[in-house]
């Protein structure tokens, strides 16, 4: 039997290596990995068809424009209310700690680069997907349990370029628009805040929001950060329309299949968003 | 039976279907002639809407076949049954109306989605089947705006809108009181008398097949237990069926 010192010097590694298949093997027999990653898979599988289908648009301007208008208009006064507060939050926080070092007149540099870059597209996008998402898993949902789609096929109409082209397009156009909007209104509300509780004054404040949204990208004649953000914006869009029309055309069993379509939809497309979010921060900034 | 395959319309043969291990057909063998309307009876559950799905492909068999106008449908492209498909209707048994669009627009939608005729032709074509199932003003309102009466004669005009040659139905009198349900089953025997179209219809009312049918299967263990033409059906000596019928 050999002694601890003839043991290689990973076998940490290859214990957490060993601890991690073992992991992966319990969770693929009990279904749920399986489950996951077949899901995921469909999800893409959808958003590629949708790519392919992008070409009859045109053809579906009225319902684009419907979808547009319920997504925007629906709910313009949800992202407007949750981003003014927002800004009003990241200026508190973030101004009580710069006034402790007398650096309260940078507050809007940090205000206006963390709505831009972070909380302007993410919480537009978690907004929409617990409105719009939702909304959409709950109507194709219902479509599917009442045979309105099997309607559909037997009339040899294609359902995704009826149906989901028209939601994703919508989606994946109003969540940047909307993340302007919660860009502006947030840094509107932070300049309140500064003015009223940081005893910063609106010039100033306002002057340093430009400073730190001046610096423009090479390709894209566009502040930097908000670009960013807004090509988060984009993809959330997409990624929350994809998985709540992947959700609600698989609904099956009634009202209560549709509710579970549902809160699927908003629970996947939230955690999606999430863990782009991740991987899109770290493609534009460190990669 | 026993006619040449070009005489029929539908060929079921030996069809199996289980749904997590439940059997539910077992082996259904059924023949639809051209220009004949066959009707399915059973208790709930003994697969006559699953049947009427695997005829229209909203299915695959577990076993057996299906043939529509002589073709495999197994063996179907997604495009060839697209194609297949438009030359069958099928009404739906809650109309499966599309909610947002009005009445006119659900009748329009194949059409539109299909075919290249122009929005003049396609507005007269909408006519004259709101006018053939005797609802010629409805067009402009939506599906939520009209009773369930309404609906099935909508979902009947739509099934009817590509001119097909064979339609199949999903329980046509199911939610319907006995005034309207005698006018959709007179409208139904109309349709089939006027176009010359091949019907299977899945109904548990004997009125109904009385009417519109020229022969019934009663279904029974997921297979068919008696088939015979409709006069003789309904004073079929089978016990199971005198039963099923009250008799």
């Amino acid at each position: 039997m050999p002694s601890p010192a003839a043991l290689p010097s990973s076998w940490p590694d290859l214990l957490t290596g060993a601890m991690v298949l073992s992991l992966v093997y319990v969770a693929w027999n009990l279904g749920g990995l399986r489950h996951f990653l077949e899901e995921t898979g469909e999800r893409v599988g959808l958003f590629f068809s949708i790519c392919a289908r992008i070409g009859h648009l045109p053809k579906r301007g009225r319902w684009f424009l419907s979808q547009l208008y319920a997504a925007a208009i629906g709910n313009l006064h949800v992202v407007l209310l949750v981003g003014l507060f927002i800004g009003m939050i990241l200026c508190l926080q973030t101004g009580i700690e710069l006034a402790r070092f007398g650096q309260q007149d940078q507050i809007g540099v940090l205000v206006a680069t963390g709505l831009a870059r972070e909380m302007a597209p993410f919480v537009t996008a978690v907004v929409l997907a617990a409105t719009f998402g939702s909304a959409l898993a709950a109507e194709l949902g219902t479509m599917a349990v009442s045979d309105e789609l099997a309607a559909l096929e037997v009339m040899s109409v294609d359902r995704l370029s009826f149906l989901v082209l028209p939601r994703v397009a919508a989606l994946a156009l109003v969540c940047p628009l909307m993340t302007v909007l919660c860009n502006a209104i947030g840094i509107l509300g932070g300049g309140f805040v500064a003015q009223a509780q940081l005893g910063v004054g609106w010039t100033m404040y306002m002057d340093s929001v430009w400073v730190a949204l001046e610096s423009t990208g090479e390709v894209i004649p566009l502040p930097k950060d908000v670009f960013g953000g807004l090509l988060k914006a984009f993809c959330f869009g997409i990624l929350i329309s994809v998985v709540s029309c992947h959700s609600g055309l698989g609904a099956r069993g009634g009202a209560l299949g549709v509710g579970r379509a549902t809160s699927r939809a908003v629970r996947d497309s939230t955690i999606a968003v999430i863990i782009s979010n991740y991987f899109l921060t770290w493609l534009m900034y460190q990669a | 039976m026993g006619e040449s395959n070009d005489d029929l319309v539908v060929r079921v043969t030996d069809l199996h279907k289980a749904f997590s291990g439940k059997v539910i057909l077992a082996g259904i063998d059924l023949e639809l002639p051209k220009g004949q309307c066959l009707g399915l009876m059973g208790g709930s559950g003994t697969g006559k809407s699953v049947t009427l799905r695997h005829v229209i492909g909203l299915m695959q068999p577990d076993k057996g076949k299906v043939e529509v106008r002589g073709k495999d449908l197994a063996t179907l492209s997604r495009q060839e049954m697209g194609e297949l498909r438009k030359d069958m209707g099928y009404v739906f048994q809650e109309g499966a109306l599309i909610n947002w669009l009005t009445v006119a627009e659900n009748l329009a939608l194949p059409l539109r989605e299909n075919t290249k005729l122009h929005a003049d032709e396609i507005e007269g074509k909408v006519q004259e089947k709101l006018a053939l199932v005797r609802i010629p003003d409805a067009g402009g309102k939506y599906p939520s705006e009209i009773s369930g009466g309404m609906k099935k004669r909508v979902g009947l005009a739509r099934a009817l809108i590509t001119d097909p040659s064979l339609i199949l139905y999903d329980e046509p009198n199911a939610g319907l009181d006995p005034e309207i349900s005698r006018a959709i089953n007179h409208l139904m025997r109309d349709v089939s008398d006027e176009l010359g179209v091949s019907s299977l219809v899945v109904e548990h009312r004997v009125e109904c097949l009385e009417t519109v049918a020229d022969e019934v299967a009663f279904l029974l263990g997921g297979k068919v237990h008696v088939q015979a033409p409709v006069d003789e059906f309904f004073n079929h000596p089978d016990e199971r069926l005198r039963t099923f019928l009250g008799n």
